[in-house]
């Protein structure tokens, strides 16, 4: 892929890529923007941008992360995600069929989840400029009438509930990066979260105070988001967080914490005690909610502290991190 | 000579005011001053105010009075300084004890002090009131930091307000003559606090092999039959503690000398007020699931009434072999000690077979306080009970400033004027129990000193729970690198001005660089400092996994080296090594570190010492233990680019397999010279010769004597920390005083204005 005289051949080619992948009406129809009649309610829009390496990843390439991550941002307002936009930062010099790789994954993605990407740019920019390609995704969508999720809903005694496996697609992705070997192959968790969130709302309703996806960061960063958001402390045991013992031997090799560790396909959920254990049978239900479990509930607590119960008997606090996961111990 | 001369000169009626100054409140300083004016047929007055204790004296020896106050000021009295004014005579006709005037500025409260001979004698004598009392103290003795609230320091800010006296005790409060005049914690059993138990049943339970939880000075302890196996192993079972070694108390120092073989400096630290743990070498007949693994035995003296009552009744039953209990904070493993009843009752009952408590309140915890000696002087490894709140003096004056440490072995510090107050060791923040009490001492702390902080310092690690602690203190925050602060604090300790050498000599602390920093040398004048150098960076995989198993700088040593071809031999099957390898081999990338700590943890691992730690610096306590002669390997280290590089050294021992002591004693012997050529180097490049030494690895003693010995050989002068420990304990004091130079020389471009999140 080249980039300057021949930006405009090379503009069409790459329109033509994606065009072919995510083909739609609105695509075909071929202007710079698309319209589509709007329902009546609340909407809810996102934005994302998708930065990651390696750009291929067991599981999942920046193409499904792209489709997903955005998705699951919608989703996670208990809305359901309708049209989504795409837009594409490539370095000069990127393969084609690299290219055409990640194109592919996002229209399966797109095609799976029913949610259609109706508009999209893309630039291609000098070598060193990026880093093979950058992907900004944006998407809308339709909050069920009646349903209110925002970040500062969490009470005392409510239940945090995690939908699966924690730690899968940050492993997944820095064992392919640092070209580790791993006896089982673990594989990104990266999916579309919305078909899970419909169910969980048709039963639960709003009972659900709120919902997170903890992906960069973690569990412990989304629930400490929780926590200084809605002003509780959370309390969670060790021994009811659900991770693949494959998982849990790659994050002691590589000295990770799995509850800094990315997810994409997971979300938490808070909910009013007494709905704790019928929302769990409708997540376990579902394929991407069966390892669903309780683990912990909200407190009162001005510092608004994460604390879990170690294995150990002992209770330690959940801290979100700054960065990289550094070693603190002197 | 002197005294000839000073006596004819004073032959005349003269009046002296004598200021005196440092801890002399609440340690019976009015009633000694008293008594010798009244020996001594001096008439005046006597009186405590905001600056210490004020005196005047009139008649013919007011020279050799104040020389006395001076030299005979009573066992818990710190003098700092006593200055004299003449006067014109006044006429007095008596000498009086007046009454306390003027604010709080610079009083201090004393520090715990273990039970004096008085007491002992009183509590063995059937005749005295205060026979077989387990509260009995005087102003020699007794709880002065833990009982207090607030400032000014009277009964009724202490916990003993609870406790109006008797009639008794009401005229000792108010005998000159007594030593229990104006004592605060004054108390006997008919107005006093109760235990709730009898001592001869606590004695007989401990004969049995029970578990006791006792609650002491500075909060509750555990105690069983040192001699007895099966107590000691459910006692670590109970506590989930593995391998890390337990402290015994013992009734005297005689006992202390049939367990262990205690030098003559040892036996003054056991015997002193403070009665802190020391480290001894250990006698072999103890029971070696005490201290596994170690040649050292943590000991201390029953300290406080109740261990003297204990001890007679135990070593009654126990006849023939020396009485000895472990001794053991009583905590869940790695929260803070049980200080309150309620907590000790809702806490404690999965751990101890009974829980023997009283009703006077702890107003604030203290641990046992840790030392060794080293290079024949005092050296903490924990600073708490018998040591807060006494000051480290900082030999000029400053704005207050509070620095909140670091995140495992935390202490906080206060500074108000020249002083800086280390409070009590705090222990891992990484629970909320510990965030709680350091919040309890920084307010307890700040309450005794009647201050206000201006200005706060952290530690510059962005994930410190320390320093987002700092941070919500809302005060102009200055972050200060971890062994920046390690030197300071030294260099704070001995008033070392100028450009003074460090080297901190550590595990892991966050550098500028964001990397891993923890073998520096840095170059320190007041605000400004560099770092020189450091040890040859090593690969560190697995971010906070290393510093609890060995085996990974093992494999990472051997990488840096070249050598990766003897981890099999070396680690024959170990999964860990075999798959950290594969990885090696296909280029993993991992952080790497500078630190110290961790080599001392690659060499454990190498020489077969210790592959896997159930407790922190176990391998480095290990493999110190069997260093027998330090021996140089020639050749071992090199100097290559000013970095500091013992790869000769780590390959040495990968292929020779020496055998466990040799190894220790070739690691020990090689650092040594290694570590003193390289600070010789750099003492000529920083144009100094004062070299500071701190950091967690100067708690081995083998290496902070042979380094102190080899850097005086080149001509040097170490300088260790005496009065803080040099691990993370004594950090918030390198803080501080760092902060201070910077907030002096207004070097306003290190200061963060963090706002909270
Ligand atoms: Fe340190
Ligand atoms: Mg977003
Ligand atoms: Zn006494
Ligand atoms: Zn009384």
């Amino acid at each position: 892929l080249s980039h300057g005289a021949g930006g405009c051949a090379t503009d069409q080619l790459v329109k033509g890529i994606f065009h072919r992948a995510f083909d739609n009406d609105w695509l075909r129809a071929g202007n710079d923007q698309s319209a589509f009649a709007v329902p009546a309610g609340c909407m809810v829009m996102t934005t994302d941008s998708y930065v990651v390496s390696p750009l291929f990843f067991p599981g999942g390439n920046i193409g499904s992360l792209a489709v997903h991550g955005t998705i699951n941002d919608i989703a996670m307002a208990g809305a359901c995600p309708l049209y989504l936009s795409a837009g594409f930062i490539i370095e000069e010099g990127f393969p084609l069929a690299d290219l055409n790789r990640i194109a592919d994954a996002m229209g399966a993605a797109s095609r799976a989840a029913g949610v259609p990407i109706i508009t999209g740019d893309t630039k291609v920019v000098e070598r060193g400029k990026a880093d093979g390609v950058f992907i900004s995704t944006s998407g809308i969508g339709m909050i069920r009438a009646g349903l209110d999720l925002r970040s500062d809903a969490a009470r005392p005694g409510d239940a945090v509930i995690i939908s699966g496996s924690i730690g899968d697609h940050g492993v997944a992705v820095m064992s392919k990066r640092e070209n580790l070997d791993f006896d089982t192959d673990i594989i990104s968790d990266c999916a579309a979260l919305h078909g899970l969130v419909a169910a969980m709302v048709e039963v639960a309703g709003s009972s659900i105070r709120l919902m997170r996806d903890p992906t960069r960061g973690g569990l412990a960063a989304t629930l400490n988001e929780i926590a200084n958001a809605s002003n509780v402390g959370l309390r969670i045991d060790e021994e009811t967080i659900p991770i693949k013992p494959e998982v849990a031997a790659a994050c002691e090799l590589l000295g990770l914490d799995p509850l800094n560790v990315a997810n994409e396909g997971k979300l938490v959920v808070l909910v009013a005690p007494e709905f704790a254990n019928a929302l769990l049978a409708v997540m376990r239900a579902h394929p991407l909610g069966a390892q669903a479990a309780l683990i912990g509930h909200a407190e009162d607590d001005d510092h608004c502290f994460v604390q879990m119960a170690t294995s150990f008997g002992g209770s330690r606090i959940v801290d979100w991190l700054w960065g990289e996961q550094l070693p603190r111990i002197c | 000579m002197v005294s000839t001369l000073a006596s004819m000169a004073e032959d005349r009626v003269r009046r002296l005011r004598v200021r005196v100054r440092g801890a002399v409140q609440g340690v019976g300083f009015r009633p000694f001053v008293y008594r010798l004016a009244r020996m001594m047929q001096l008439t005046g007055f006597v009186l405590n105010d905001s600056a210490g204790v004020l005196i005047e004296v009139e008649g013919t020896a007011v020279d050799c009075f104040a020389e006395r106050v001076w030299k005979e000021a009573p066992p818990l009295a710190r003098v700092d300084t006593v200055d004299k004014l003449e006067l014109e005579p006044a006429g007095d006709e008596t000498f009086e004890i007046l009454e306390s005037v003027g604010g709080r500025g610079a009083t201090r409260i004393g520090a715990d002090a273990a039970t004096c001979v008085e007491c002992r004698h009183e509590l063995n004598d059937p005749d005295n009131r205060f026979f077989g009392y387990p509260f009995v103290n005087c102003t020699h003795c007794g709880p002065r930091f833990t009982i207090t609230r607030a400032l000014p320091y009277d009964r009724g800010r202490t916990s003993m307000a609870a406790f109006p006296m008797c009639s008794a005790c009401g005229a000792d409060y108010a005998n000159p003559e007594s030593r229990r005049f104006h004592s605060e914690p004054l108390a006997c059993p008919a107005c006093g606090p109760q235990l709730s138990h009898p001592i001869a049943e606590v004695s007989a339970r401990l004969m049995n092999g029970q578990i006791i939880a006792i609650k002491g000075v500075g909060g509750f302890q555990l105690f069983c039959d040192a001699r007895n196996d099966t107590a000691i192993d459910r006692l670590r079972r109970r506590k989930m503690r593995d391998e890390k070694p337990f402290a015994i108390m013992v009734p005297d120092i005689e006992t202390a000398r049939i367990l262990a073989r205690p030098s003559r400096a040892q036996e003054d630290l056991l015997a002193s007020t403070a009665a802190p743990i020391v480290l001894i070498e250990a006698r072999d007949h103890l029971s070696k699931l005490i201290a596994p693994g170690l040649s050292r035995i943590g000991l201390l003296l029953a300290h406080a009434p109740v261990h003297h009552l204990l001890f007679a009744a135990f070593a009654a039953e126990a006849a023939g072999a020396p009485a000895a209990l472990i001794a053991t904070s009583a905590n869940p493993e790695g929260e803070p000690l049980v200080s309150d009843n309620d907590d000790a009752m809702h806490r404690l009952p999965g751990v101890a077979d009974l829980i023997v408590t009283h009703d006077r309140d702890i107003a604030i915890r203290a641990d046992d306080s840790v030392m060794q000696v080293i290079d024949g002087a005092p050296s903490f490894l924990r600073r708490a009970r018998g040591f807060v709140p006494e000051p480290v003096d900082l030999g000029e004056d400053g704005p207050c400033v509070i620095a909140t440490g670091a995140d495992f072995k935390n202490a906080i510090c206060v500074t108000r004027g020249r002083e800086a107050f280390l409070s009590q060791h705090i222990g891992g923040l990484d629970n909320v129990k510990a965030i709680r009490f350091q919040r309890e001492a920084l307010e307890h702390l700040c309450s005794i000193l009647d201050v206000r902080p201006e200005f706060a310092a952290c530690d510059l690690h962005p994930d410190f729970r320390s320093a987002r602690i700092a941070e919500h203190l809302d005060l102009p925050l200055l972050p200060v690198q971890h062994h920046l602060a390690h030197v300071a604090a030294v260099a704070a300790e001995h008033h070392a001005g100028g450009p003074v050498l460090g080297l901190a000599l550590d595990g892991h602390g966050y550098g500028v660089d964001g990397s891993s920093w923890g073998g520096e040398m840095l170059v320190v004048n007041g605000p400004r400092w560099r770092r020189l150098s450091s040890l040859l960076p090593l690969p560190a995989p697995g971010a906070g996994r290393v510093a609890r198993e060995p085996w990974r700088m093992g494999i990472a040593a051997l990488q840096a080296a070249g050598r990766r071809d003897l981890a099999a031999t070396l680690w024959p099957g170990h999964p860990g090594v075999a798959q950290l390898d594969a990885m090696f081999s296909r280029g993993l990338q991992s952080a790497d570190t500078s630190s110290l700590g961790r080599l001392f943890d690659a060499v454990a691992a190498i020489a077969g010492v210790r592959l896997v730690q159930s407790y922190e610096g176990q391998a480095a306590m290990e493999l110190e233990a069997l260093v027998d002669d330090p021996q140089c390997l020639a050749g071992g280290y090199s100097l290559a680019d000013g970095l500091l590089d013992f790869r000769p050294l780590i390959i040495h021992l990968a292929e020779r397999q020496l055998g466990r002591r040799k190894a220790a004693d070739l690691f020990h012997g090689t650092l040594i010279s290694g570590l003193a050529d390289w600070a010789s180097l750099g003492a000529s490049q920083a144009g100094t010769r004062a070299i500071m030494l701190g950091g967690g690895c100067i708690t081995n003693r083998i290496l902070a004597e042979g380094l102190s010995s080899a850097l005086r050989d080149h001509g040097l002068e170490p300088y260790l920390p005496h009065q803080i420990p040099p691990n993370d304990g004594g950090i918030a004091l390198g803080q501080a005083a760092f902060a201070r130079h910077v907030i002096k020389h207004d070097c306003a471009q290190n200061w963060e204005h963090r706002t909270c999140a």
